[in-house]
C-alpha cells in the first residue's frame, strides 16, 4: 500500500511539475519546476529498483544541467509582456505543428507491427536483481556488450564539446594573461633588491 | 489493526526515532562547531574568542540562536517571497538529510543502500540550488553575483570529487559506504595508497561547502556577503546551520572514503576498547579542524584563480590518478571481485 | 637544480604547508588580547577621555567664563554663558559640552589658562539615550568631584612636556 502511494505522490507531483514547466510565466521557475519534475522522475527510478539510474539523474540532470539551465535564465533580461505577446502571434502555427504530429502519432500507433525477433533482441542477459547490485549489472552490460555504442557516445560527446570550445574560442592578443607559474617560480634575488641608503645621497 | 500496527506503523516510529537520534546531536554538534570556530581561529589570531557567555564562553551558541530567532524576518519588497523563503529551507534539509546513509559504526545506518557514495555526490551537488534560489531571488545585485559565483563553482568541484571517489570506489569495489569503510579494515586506510586524492579531497570540500580560502559567494570584502546579504533572523541562521551542517557531513564523507569511518587507528587491544562511533567523531573532528586551521592561515582566491585551479589542476591530476589506480590494480591483480 | 627544487616543492605543497605551520605555531602562543570589562589597558596620562570641570582645593571653581575653549573647539561642541557674580567675580551661568558633537581633540584642555575644563582618563560613559550624552555644568563639575585625584596626579605627570 505504501508502494502504491508513493508511487502516486511522486507521479502526480512529477506531473504537475511539468505542467508548471510550461504554464510559468518565470523562466527561472520554470527551470525550478523541471528540477522538481527531474527529482519525481529519480524517485521513481527507486520505486523500480533502478536506485544506481535514479542517483545518476539527480547526479547529472538536477546537479549539472539544471544548474547550468538555471545560471543562462537568471542573466536573462526577461520582457514579460513581450513575451506575451509573442504567445498569441505564434498560437496558430505552434497549434498546427502540435495537430500534425498528433495526427502522425496516432497513425504510427495505428499499424504498430513489432519484428517477431524483437523481444529476444532487447532481452539483455540481466541477472536477477536480488543477486547483484544494478550498479555491477549496468557495467556488466555496458563495457562488455554495449562497449562499441558507449565509446560512441562517449565521443560525441567529445565532439560537441570541441566544437563548442572552437565556437566561442576567441584568441585576442591584446589582452595579457597572468602566468602564475612564472610569477611563483621567480627567486627572492630577482625580485628584491635591498640597499643601504647615505643619509642625503640618494639611490 | 494489529498488522497495520506491525507491519506499517511501528516500523515508522523507529525510523522517526532514528532519524532524531541523529538530527539532535548534529544540531548540537553544528552549534558547538561555530563556537569551536570561534575559538580556534581567535586562538591562531592570539585572540581569546567568545569567552563571557556561560563558563568559558560555552553558552555563546545558545545565546546567538535565541538572538536570531527572536529578531524580526524581512523579505525585500523586489523579492520572490516563496524561492527566497523555500531557499534557506532547501539548504537546511540537504544538509541534513545527506546523514542517511552515513555509517556511524558498524551497522548503524538510517539506510544501508548500495548507491550511498552517489546519493551523497547528488545531494552535495544539489546543495548549490540554495545558494542560487537565495541570489536570484533576493533580487540583489551582490546577492546574485554570489550565487552565479557559488554555482560556478561548485560545479567545477564536484566533477574532481566525483573522479577521486571513483578511484576509491575501484579500490574499495562497492558503492556501499559500510562495505567501503570494511574493505578499508582489511587493507589499509585509504587515505595512504591514495594521498594525493585524499589532500585534493579536503581542498575540494572546502570549495564544494564555500568556506575559505574558497568562500567566494559570501566574500564580505567584495560581496558584503554574497547570497544571503538580504536574509535576516530565521531565514539567515538556516543558512548558518546548513553551512555548518554541510561541513560537518563532508568531513564524515571524507573519513568514510578515506581514514576508515569507524575502524581504529590499530587493531589491538586498548584501541578495540573504545567504541567505533567515537573514533568517527575523533575522526570528523580532525577534518573540522583542518577546515577551521585553513581558513585562519590562508587568503581568498580570486575567482578567475579558483577556476583554473578546479579545471586545469585538480580535474586532470584526479583523472590521471583514475587511470592509474585501475592500471596499478589490473596489473597488480588485485581489482576487488 | 633550482628548477627541481622548485618543482619538489610545488608538488609537496610547500609553501601551504608552511603557512599552516605558523598558524599552528601561533596557536599555543600565549593570547595577546586581554580580557577588557575585567582587565584593563595602560592608559596614557595623556589620554583624551570624557571631560570634566575641576574646582581650586577650597571649593571655589576654576572656571573664569573667558570662553577660550569655546573659540578654540574645532567642532563646535562647547556653549558658555557667563555673568557677574555676586561677589563681583566672572563666572559661567551655562557651560554645554555636547559629546556627541565633541571630537576629543584636546583643544580645550590645552586652551584653558586655569585647568578648569579637562579630558580625564574615563572612556567609559556610554549611554542608552542621546540626551544623556549632551552635558551640562552640574554634571562636568560632578565629574570634576570624582576623578580629581587622578585628574592631578595626571597634570603632574604630564607637567614637564607642557
Amino acid at each position: 500500500m505504501i508502494h502504491a502511494l508513493t508511487f502516486y505522490l511522486f507521479a502526480t507531483v512529477g506531473v504537475v511539475a511539468a505542467l508548471m514547466v510550461v504554464t510559468s510565466r518565470n523562466p527561472v521557475h520554470s527551470v525550478l519546476w523541471l528540477i522538481l519534475a527531474f527529482f519525481n522522475g529519480a524517485g521513481l527510478f527507486v520505486l523500480m529498483g533502478a536506485e544506481f539510474l535514479a542517483m545518476l539523474v539527480v547526479v547529472v540532470y538536477v546537479g549539472a544541467v539544471a544548474v547550468l539551465f538555471l545560471f543562462v535564465v537568471m542573466m536573462l533580461d526577461i520582457n514579460m509582456i513581450g513575451l506575451r505577446e509573442g504567445l498569441l502571434r505564434y498560437l496558430p502555427i505552434g497549434a498546427a505543428i502540435a495537430i500534425v504530429l498528433a495526427v502522425e502519432v496516432i497513425a504510427l500507433f495505428m499499424d504498430w507491427t513489432m519484428a517477431p525477433e524483437a523481444m529476444s533482441l532487447r532481452a539483455a542477459p540481466v541477472p536477477d536483481i536480488a543477486e547483484v547490485t544494478n550498479t555491477e549489472a549496468l557495467g556488466n552490460l555496458i563495457y562488455t556488450r554495449y562497449v562499441y555504442l558507449f565509446q560512441i557516445a562517449g565521443l560525441i560527446l567529445f565532439v560537441a564539446m570541441v566544437g563548442a570550445i572552437v565556437l566561442t574560442l576567441r584568441v585576442n592578443p591584446q589582452v595579457r594573461r597572468q602566468s602564475i607559474a612564472t610569477q611563483i617560480s621567480r627567486p627572492k634575488s630577482e625580485i628584491l633588491a635591498v640597499e643601504k641608503v647615505r643619509s642625503r645621497g640618494g639611490i | 489493526m494489529a498488522e497495520l500496527w506491525s507491519g506499517t506503523l511501528w516500523p515508522l516510529i523507529i525510523i522517526v526515532a532514528q532519524i532524531l537520534l541523529i538530527v539532535l546531536p548534529l544540531l548540537g554538534a553544528v552549534a558547538y562547531l561555530t563556537y569551536a570556530e570561534r575559538k580556534v581561529i581567535g586562538a591562531m589570531q592570539m585572540r581569546r574568542g567568545p569567552n563571557v557567555v556561560g563558563p568559558f564562553g560555552l553558552f555563546q551558541p545558545i545565546a546567538d540562536g535565541v538572538k536570531l530567532m527572536l529578531k524580526e524576518t524581512i523579505i525585500p519588497t523586489g523579492a520572490d517571497r516563496p524561492v527566497f523563503i523555500l531557499a534557506p529551507m532547501l539548504t537546511f534539509i540537504l544538509a541534513l538529510i545527506g546523514w542517511a546513509v552515513i555509517p556511524f559504526d558498524s551497522g548503524w545506518v538510517l539506510a544501508d543502500i548500495n548507491v550511498g557514495v552517489l546519493y551523497l555526490l547528488a545531494i552535495s551537488g544539489l546543495g548549490v540550488y540554495g545558494i542560487i534560489m537565495a541570489g536570484w531571488a533576493s533580487n540583489s545585485r551582490y546577492a546574485l553575483l554570489g550565487g552565479l559565483r557559488s554555482a560556478a563553482q561548485m560545479v567545477s568541484y564536484e566533477i574532481s570529487m566525483g573522479l577521486i571517489i571513483i578511484s576509491v570506489l575501484v579500490t574499495a569495489g562497492t558503492l556501499n559506504l559500510s562495505e567501503i569503510v570494511e574493505a578499508q579494515g582489511n587493507g589499509m586506510w585509504y587515505f595512504i595508497p591514495h594521498f594525493p586524492m585524499f589532500v585534493i579531497f579536503i581542498v575540494s570540500i572546502l570549495a564544494e561547502t564555500n568556506r575559505a580560502p574558497f568562500d567566494l559567494p559570501e566574500a564580505e570584502a567584495e560581496l558584503v556577503s554574497g547570497y544571503n546579504v538580504e536574509y535576516s533572523a530565521m531565514t539567515f541562521a538556516l543558512f548558518f546551520l546548513g553551512e555548518y551542517a554541510n561541513m560537518i557531513l563532508m568531513s564524515a564523507i571524507a573519513v568514510v572514503l578515506f581514514l576508515g569511518g569507524w575502524l581504529p587507528p590499530v587493531d589491538v587491544a586498548p584501541f578495540t576498547w573504545i567504541p567505533g562511533i567515537i573514533w568517527f567523531a575523533l575522526k570528523i573532528c580532525l577534518i573540522l579542524f583542518i577546515f577551521l586551521w585553513a581558513r585562519a592561515t590562508f587568503p581568498r582566491y580570486r575567482y578567475d584563480q579558483l577556476m583554473r585551479l578546479g579545471w586545469k589542476v585538480f580535474l586532470p591530476v584526479s583523472l590521471v590518478w583514475v587511470v592509474l589506480t585501475a592500471g596499478v590494480l589490473m596489473a597488480f591483480d588485485a581489482l576487488p571481485a | 637544480m633550482s628548477f627541481i627544487d622548485r618543482t619538489a616543492r610545488g608538488f609537496l605543497l610547500a609553501e601551504l604547508v608552511s603557512g599552516l605551520a605558523l598558524t599552528l605555531r601561533y596557536m599555543f602562543k600565549p593570547k595577546y588580547t586581554i580580557n577588557y570589562p575585567h582587565e584593563k589597558g595602560y592608559l596614557s596620562p595623556r589620554f583624551r577621555g570624557e571631560h570634566a570641570l575641576r574646582r581650586y582645593p577650597n571649593g571655589e571653581e576654576r572656571c573664569i567664563a573667558c570662553k577660550l575653549c569655546e573659540a578654540i573647539c574645532p567642532a563646535q561642541a562647547i556653549t558658555i554663558e557667563a555673568e557677574e557674580r555676586s561677589d563681583g567675580s566672572r563666572r559661567t551661568t551655562r557651560y554645554d559640552i555636547d559629546m556627541t558633537k565633541c571630537i576629543y581633540c584636546g583643544f580645550c584642555e590645552e586652551a584653558c589658562p586655569v585647568d578648569a575644563i579637562v579630558e580625564g582618563p574615563n572612556f567609559e560613559f556610554a549611554t542608552e539615550t542621546r540626551e544623556e550624552l549632551l552635558y551640562d555644568k552640574d554634571k562636568l563639575l560632578a565629574n570634576g568631584d570624582r576623578w580629581e585625584p587622578e585628574l592631578a596626579a595626571r597634570l603632574e605627570l604630564d607637567a614637564p612636556y607642557r
